[in-house]
This record gives structure tokens, C-alpha cells and sequence, in this order.
């Protein structure tokens, strides 16, 4: 028994597809949804956790792949450098679940944990390397 | 009623001057009107802090014995450019390390050098009778180094466009990460902070004018490379998308990490978020109508960043407002948006140089020459010596 935990990308067009509910019956796998970003007719994004066979788990994540999902590993933490952060906000761009936003009335960078899905789109995009991934 | 940059400076002198930033003295319009906020007001501060690739700076290393003439140059792994009198060079931002690729570059060395860290220079020579020497190696810093500025060829853009990406993958630009299929939309502007947008004909910001440069005081020192007044303008007198440039020059010994700082975007390279500060004299009414400007007032232009060529097709525009709210609509679709010009660093720096203008320390100057009114902005085509 093993354990995977992957950010998946829905594009829109497959986003109110019942794909994920496959990986049980097809493959045997159990999932934990963490967190999730799903609208219809906009890109999603869900934190889940796999659990299964090892072979299971790779013909699994073959089988998204081949139905249009994009499949990263999930970081285990991300961490915002507040000291070495100037605040322009180039990250909120790329921040699905809107975990890091502009405060309106400051114009300063936020960052909610709770709302974090770990996808990792956020940290190789920071100019001064302020926002850290843990994997 | 009409103030001369004279009697402002006798009031920053006596101590009366009255200096807002170019967001209060928005509300302070609202308020009180046009005329009064004429009468009232001395001076708006403008500033933007954004990355600005076209930077870089002179440096004077002073001579050693044996003296050099030298030809390659490189700080901490970075080529500096030598083609000048035996130990003068140019250090561009960009400038990548032979050694490190794009984790280390020009920009970074400048950095290092205003934070007084030591730094390894290397370079070499033909030798002549003159300059007998034909390499050296040794290590300088602020202190030690005989002078050192910034000249940058192009800085300060008035307002500029919106990048987002069509495609089908992410690709990674100076405007940094574009998401595929319009995930995301990027801009850069300090917007009604932004100092040409506040004097969009360029009255009183010319020539010779004292600025706020990364925490020293420079000059600007000419109008910059692409320079282009001749870009649409709205009502208002401010373009939409990229307008006026500036040239502009500091001492680098003066300035503070607090201003200006080396950044990497992934994929594209290294540049460098320049810090920059103008003072904006109330002359007359006229300048109050162009310095209200809010950002609902700024309009720019959607550019499509997949499509690799020098026109880029558009998707129509939008104003800062919008842009600052997070998302904007583009065929339709919901994106979101993300400065890569820091509003807040920009805002302090127009609350600093208010500050250093109230505290006597900062005093304005009368432009030289003007900046051009109408310049021919050109392309570069390829031609075969027949076809020029």
C-alpha cells in the first residue's frame, strides 16, 4: 500500500467530468480530496491523496493524464520570506485559490494558508525568490 | 497665482512648503477643487518601483601598479563591457555569470556593491607600453572602488502594456510566468503614482531635473532609448501604453538596497527593480488637471505574449482600477491579474521624498531642456546592403 500526493489540474473543457471516480472503480485506488478549486467552465484544481498499489497508482495517474489532466506532486509546504517579499504581486496572478492576495487597503502581499492547495505554481515565478517550496 | 520653482524652494527653505504624494493629493482635489488644491499644494511626489532591464552603471576602478588597460572584465563572473579608457567599465543589469547562468548577474553585482559586500575582479589585457600589465585579479567594494554610478539608458516608462498568453503552455517572459490558454494577465505600472503619467507632456520633468534614484539623489540625464511621444493619448494626456522614457544618472556610494534590488524571472533572466522618485511642483491649475488622474483614469493595452513577433495581436484595453481589482475580462473569460511593479514600494517612495523635501534635504530644479515633443520611433528591419 502506498501513498501519493498530487495537485491535479482540470482544464475547463473536462472540469465537470467524472474522471477522479474511475480511480476507484477502474484501478482500485482509494483518494482523500484535501482541498479543491473546482468552478464549471474554469480550470480546477484538486489536492488529493491516492492510496493503493504501487502499479495501481502509476496506471492510475497514466489514465488522468491521457483524459487532459495535468498531474504535479504536491508540495508539503510553502513558506512566504516577508523580509525579502517587495510586494508586487505578480504571484496573485498565478494563485488559483486566491491564498495569496494584495491587501486593498495597504496594497501588501497576504498569503491564507488554509486556502493553499501546495500546487507550487506560485514559487518559480517570485523575482526575488521570496516564496519557498518545501517538497 | 502661478508659482515659479523658485519661491517653491524658498518655501521648502523657510520651511512652509506643503507637499502631498500623487495618491492624497487625488482626494485632496475631491475635496477642496481644482483652484484651491493649486493655491494649497507645492509639490506631488511621484514614484515607481518596478523591474527595469535597461540599467546598469559606470565604474571607475582607479588605476593599479603596474596599470592596465584592460580588456575583459568580469565582476564575480560577470562580464562587464571595457571598449572604454583602461579602467572603465559599463555593467549592464541583464549581464548573466559565466559561471552561475541566470541565478547570478549584473544586476546582482550592483546590489552586492550598495550593500558593501566584496566583490572578486578579474581582468585582462593586451599589455602596451603604457599599461605594461596583462591580467589582474583582486577584490573591491564600495569603499575601495574610485567611482561608481548609474547611468540607465531607459527607465521610468510612461504606462505600459498587459501581457497574457493564448497558447496552449506556459510560457515565461520579462512579464514573468504566463499561464496557458489566458490563465493570467500581467502589468506593470505604478499607475497614478507613475511620474510621466502625472506630467504627461513632460512641463516640469525634463532635462537636468533632480530626482530620487535608489535612495540617492540623481538627475535625469536625457529622455530614454524607445522614447516615443507620439504614442495615443486620452483626453487626459496619458498614453496608453508605452510613452515617454527617461535617462537617468546616480551615485551609487549614496544609494540603499531599500530602493532598488536584483531579481531573477525564471526562464527570462535576471534585471532590476529600480526605485525611483520625482517631485512634481504645483506651477499652476494646469498641473493640478493633469495630476489628479486616478487609476480609472489609465488605460492600457492587452497584449498576447504566445505570439513571438514585434506586433503582438491585442485584446483590448483596460484601466488600472481594473487591473488592481484582481481580474479582468478578456473575450469573455475571467483572468486574473498580478502587478510585477511593487504599488506599495512606489507609494513609500513617494511618502520618502515628500518626507526629505519637508525636512529640507531635498530641493527641486528647473529642467535644462525639455524633453522631445515628437521623436521618430523606429524598427529595426533586416536588409541586405542593396535594399538600404
Amino acid at each position: 500500500m502506498a501513498k501519493r500526493k498530487l495537485v491535479l489540474t482540470f482544464p475547463e473543457d473536462i472540469v465537470t467530468k467524472p474522471i477522479t471516480y474511475r480511480l476507484v472503480k477502474d484501478y482500485d485506488l482509494s483518494f482523500n480530496i484535501l482541498r479543491a478549486e473546482v468552478t464549471p467552465d474554469m480550470e480546477g484544481k484538486i489536492l488529493l491523496e491516492l492510496s493503493g498499489d504501487i502499479p495501481k497508482i502509476e496506471e492510475g495517474i497514466n489514465y488522468l493524464q491521457e483524459s487532459g489532466v495535468t498531474i504535479q506532486e504536491a508540495a508539503r509546504d510553502i513558506t512566504v520570506d516577508k523580509k525579502e517579499c517587495i510586494h508586487c504581486g505578480l504571484c496573485t496572478s498565478l494563485c488559483m485559490t486566491q491564498s495569496l492576495t494584495l491587501d486593498p487597503e495597504t496594497k501588501k502581499l497576504l498569503f491564507d494558508k488554509d486556502k493553499c492547495i501546495l500546487c507550487g505554481l506560485c514559487s518559480n515565478s517570485c523575482p526575488v525568490d521570496a516564496i519557498k517550496l518545501k517538497m | 497665482m502661478a508659482k515659479t520653482i523658485e519661491e517653491i524652494n524658498k518655501k521648502i527653505k523657510d520651511g512652509n512648503v506643503v507637499v502631498l504624494d500623487a495618491e492624497e493629493i487625488i482626494d485632496y482635489i475631491e475635496e477642496n477643487g481644482a483652484k484651491k488644491a493649486a493655491k494649497d499644494v507645492d509639490i506631488v511626489t511621484t514614484a515607481t518601483f518596478g523591474p527595469m532591464c535597461s540599467s546598469g552603471a559606470f565604474l571607475n576602478f582607479g588605476h593599479s601598479d603596474p596599470p592596465i588597460k584592460m580588456n575583459k572584465v568580469w565582476l564575480n563572473d560577470v562580464p562587464a563591457y571595457s571598449g572604454l579608457a583602461a579602467v572603465d567599465v559599463y555593467l549592464g543589469a541583464t549581464e548573466l555569470s559565466e559561471s552561475e547562468g541566470m541565478n547570478y548577474g549584473g544586476a546582482h553585482v550592483i546590489e552586492d556593491l550598495i550593500q558593501g559586500k566584496t566583490i572578486k575582479l578579474r581582468a585582462t589585457a593586451h599589455g602596451t607600453d603604457c599599461y605594461p600589465r596583462k591580467d589582474i585579479e583582486t577584490y573591491i567594494n564600495k569603499e575601495t572602488i574610485n567611482q561608481a554610478y548609474l547611468f540607465n539608458p531607459r527607465n521610468v516608462y510612461q504606462n505600459y502594456a498587459v501581457a497574457t498568453n493564448s497558447s496552449n503552455k506556459t510560457i515565461y517572459t520579462y512579464m514573468g510566468k504566463l499561464l496557458p490558454r489566458f490563465g493570467n494577465a500581467t502589468y506593470s505600472s505604478a499607475g497614478q503614482l507613475n511620474p510621466l503619467l502625472n506630467d504627461p507632456y513632460y512641463r516640469t520633468i525634463g532635462i537636468g531635473t533632480k530626482i530620487f534614484i535608489g535612495g540617492a539623489q540623481g538627475y535625469i540625464a536625457w529622455h530614454g532609448t524607445q522614447h516615443n511621444p507620439n504614442q495615443h493619448r486620452i483626453a487626459n494626456g496619458t498614453t496608453i501604453g508605452p510613452g515617454a522614457t527617461l535617462a537617468v544618472i546616480g551615485n551609487i556610494k549614496e544609494m540603499s538596497n531599500n530602493f532598488i534590488k536584483a531579481a531573477i524571472f525564471p526562464g527570462y533572466g535576471v534585471t532590476m527593480f529600480m526605485g525611483i522618485g520625482i517631485p512634481i511642483p504645483v506651477l499652476d491649475k494646469e498641473m493640478i488637471d493633469f495630476l489628479k488622474i486616478k487609476d480609472e483614469d489609465i488605460f492600457t493595452i492587452i497584449e498576447d505574449y504566445s505570439v513571438q513577433r514585434r506586433n503582438k495581436p491585442t485584446y483590448g484595453k483596460v484601466n488600472y482600477k481594473q487591473l488592481r481589482s484582481g481580474n479582468i475580462a478578456i473575450n469573455g473569460k475571467k483572468v486574473q491579474t498580478g502587478s510585477i511593479s511593487s504599488y506599495a514600494k512606489a507609494k513609500s517612495i513617494a511618502q520618502y521624498l515628500a518626507n526629505l523635501i519637508k525636512e529640507k534635504k531635498f530641493f527641486l530644479t528647473e529642467p535644462v531642456s525639455q524633453l522631445p515633443q515628437d521623436e521618430k520611433f523606429g524598427n529595426l528591419e533586416i536588409l541586405s546592403q542593396e535594399e538600404i
